[in-house]
C-alpha cells in the first residue's frame, strides 16, 4: 500500500521536473509553452463551462425531486445480492454513454458521500480508468462509415467490467491499509 | 444526449411536483448552476497548469519520440497492419497521447488512423480485425494522470485529491492488460479456425 501512496505523491512532480528539464535540456522556450498551452487550457474549460451548468442543474433537480434517491434504493435491492455498491451502479452505466453526465454524477456523490469516502474514491478511480464506450465507437467508425463493429463493444465491455471492479478492489485495499 | 437531458429534467420536475418538492427543486437548480461557475474556476487554474506543462512535452517532441518508441510494441498488438503503413504512427501517437491525457492530440491522431485502416482493407462498411482492436485498447483508456478528476476532488474539499494517482494507474493498467488480452485470445481462436478451414 505504502508503494501506492507514494506513487501517487510523487509522480506529478517528477513529471512535471522531467518535462520542463527536457525542455531545457534542448533549449527551449519553456515558460512561452507553458503560457501558450495554459491559455488554451483555460479554453478549453470555458468552452465545457455551459454543459457543466446544463449537467449539473439536471442531476440536482433529480437529486433535490427524490428521484436519485428513489433510484438508488430500488438498485440497491436489486444489487445486494451481488455486493456491488449501489450508490456506484447509474455512475458505472452512464459513463459508458457519455462523460460528461458521468461528471454530474460524480460531483453529486462527492456532495453526498464526500471525496474521500469509500464511495468518493471508488467512484474516483472509476471514471479515471474506463472510457465513454458508445461514444468513442460512434465517433471512430462513423468517421470511415463503418456500420458492422463486430466484436468490438463485446471487447470493450470486457475492459471496462475489468476496469470497474479493479476500481472497487483497489478501494477496499485502501480503505483497508 | 438530447433526450438522456431533456429525460433528466423532465422526470426532475415531474416527480418533485409529485412528492411536492418543488421548491427544493427550483433551490437546487439555482444553485447547481452557480456551483458549476465555482467549479470552472478551479478547473481553470488546474488545467492551465497541465495543459501548459504538456505543451512544454509536446513541442520538446516527447509525443513522437515515445511513439517511435512503441514500434515492436505495435508489431505485436497489430500484426495485420504493414510495416510500411502511416496507420502504425498514427495509432501510436494515438496511445501515447491517451496515455499523458493529451486528449485533443489523441483524437484527431486516432481518425487519421482509422482512415489509414481503411485503405488496407478494400471490404468497406465493416471494421477490419485492427480497427476493432485498437478501438478496444483506445477504450480501455490507459491514462497516466487523471487531472480532471483531480481537480473535481480539490474543488469538492478532498485532504489529498491526488490520493487517487497510484490506484487509477493500476485499475487502467489492469483494464488495458484485459483488453490486450482479449485480443490475442481472438487473435489465437481466428489463426487455428483458419487452419482448420486449409
Amino acid at each position: 500500500m505504502k508503494v501506492i501512496l507514494y506513487l501517487s505523491e510523487a509522480i506529478i512532480p517528477f513529471l512535471v521536473l522531467y518535462i520542463v528539464g527536457t525542455g531545457l535540456s534542448r533549449r527551449q522556450q519553456v515558460y512561452e509553452d507553458f503560457l501558450d498551452g495554459a491559455k488554451s487550457g483555460v479554453r478549453t474549460v470555458i468552452e465545457i463551462m455551459p454543459t457543466l451548468i446544463g449537467l449539473m442543474v439536471a442531476v440536482g433537480i433529480l437529486r433535490a425531486s427524490g428521484f436519485l434517491d428513489f433510484v438508488s434504493g430500488l438498485l440497491g435491492k436489486a444489487m445486494e445480492y451481488t455486493g456491488f455498491p449501489a450508490e456506484l451502479l447509474p455512475i458505472a452505466i452512464v459513463k459508458m454513454f457519455s462523460s460528461s453526465a458521468a461528471t454530474g454524477l460524480l460531483l453529486d456523490l462527492y456532495k453526498t458521500h464526500g471525496t474521500d469516502s469509500y464511495v468518493g474514491i471508488a467512484a474516483s478511480i472509476m471514471l479515471s480508468s474506463t472510457e465513454t464506450i458508445f461514444y468513442t465507437m460512434s465517433i471512430y467508425f462513423m468517421s470511415v462509415k463503418v456500420k458492422k463493429t463486430r466484436y468490438t463493444l463485446a471487447g470493450a465491455l470486457v475492459a471496462t467490467v475489468a476496469g470497474i471492479l479493479a476500481s472497487l478492489f483497489l478501494t477496499g485495499l485502501c480503505a483497508s491499509g | 444526449m438530447n433526450y438522456l437531458w431533456g429525460g433528466m429534467i423532465v422526470i426532475g420536475v415531474i416527480y418533485g411536483a409529485v412528492t411536492g418538492r418543488l421548491d427544493a427543486v427550483t433551490d437546487q437548480a439555482l444553485s447547481s448552476a452557480k456551483e458549476a461557475v465555482t467549479l470552472c474556476i478551479t478547473m481553470a487554474g488546474v488545467m492551465a497548469f497541465w495543459v501548459g506543462i504538456m505543451r512544454i512535452a509536446e513541442r520538446a517532441g516527447m509525443v513522437e519520440q515515445a511513439a517511435r518508441k512503441l514500434n515492436p510494441l505495435m508489431s505485436f498488438l497489430f500484426p495485420s497492419v504493414p510495416k510500411a503503413s502511416a496507420a502504425r504512427t498514427y495509432m501510436a501517437t494515438n496511445m501515447v497521447a491517451n496515455f499523458l491525457g493529451l486528449g485533443w492530440a489523441a483524437t484527431p491522431a486516432g481518425l487519421s488512423a482509422m482512415k489509414e485502416l481503411k485503405k488496407l482493407d478494400a471490404e468497406h462498411g465493416r471494421a477490419t480485425d485492427a480497427m476493432c482492436d485498437f478501438l478496444i485498447l483506445n477504450i480501455s483508456s490507459l491514462q497516466l494522470i487523471p487531472v480532471n478528476i483531480i481537480a473535481y476532488r480539490s474543488q469538492y474539499g478532498s485532504v489529498n485529491p491526488a490520493a487517487i494517482v497510484g490506484p487509477a494507474i493500476i485499475a487502467t493498467a489492469i483494464s488495458t492488460g484485459v483488453a490486450v488480452l482479449f485480443i490475442k485470445l481472438r487473435h489465437l481462436c481466428s489463426i487455428r479456425k483458419w487452419k482448420r478451414i486449409h
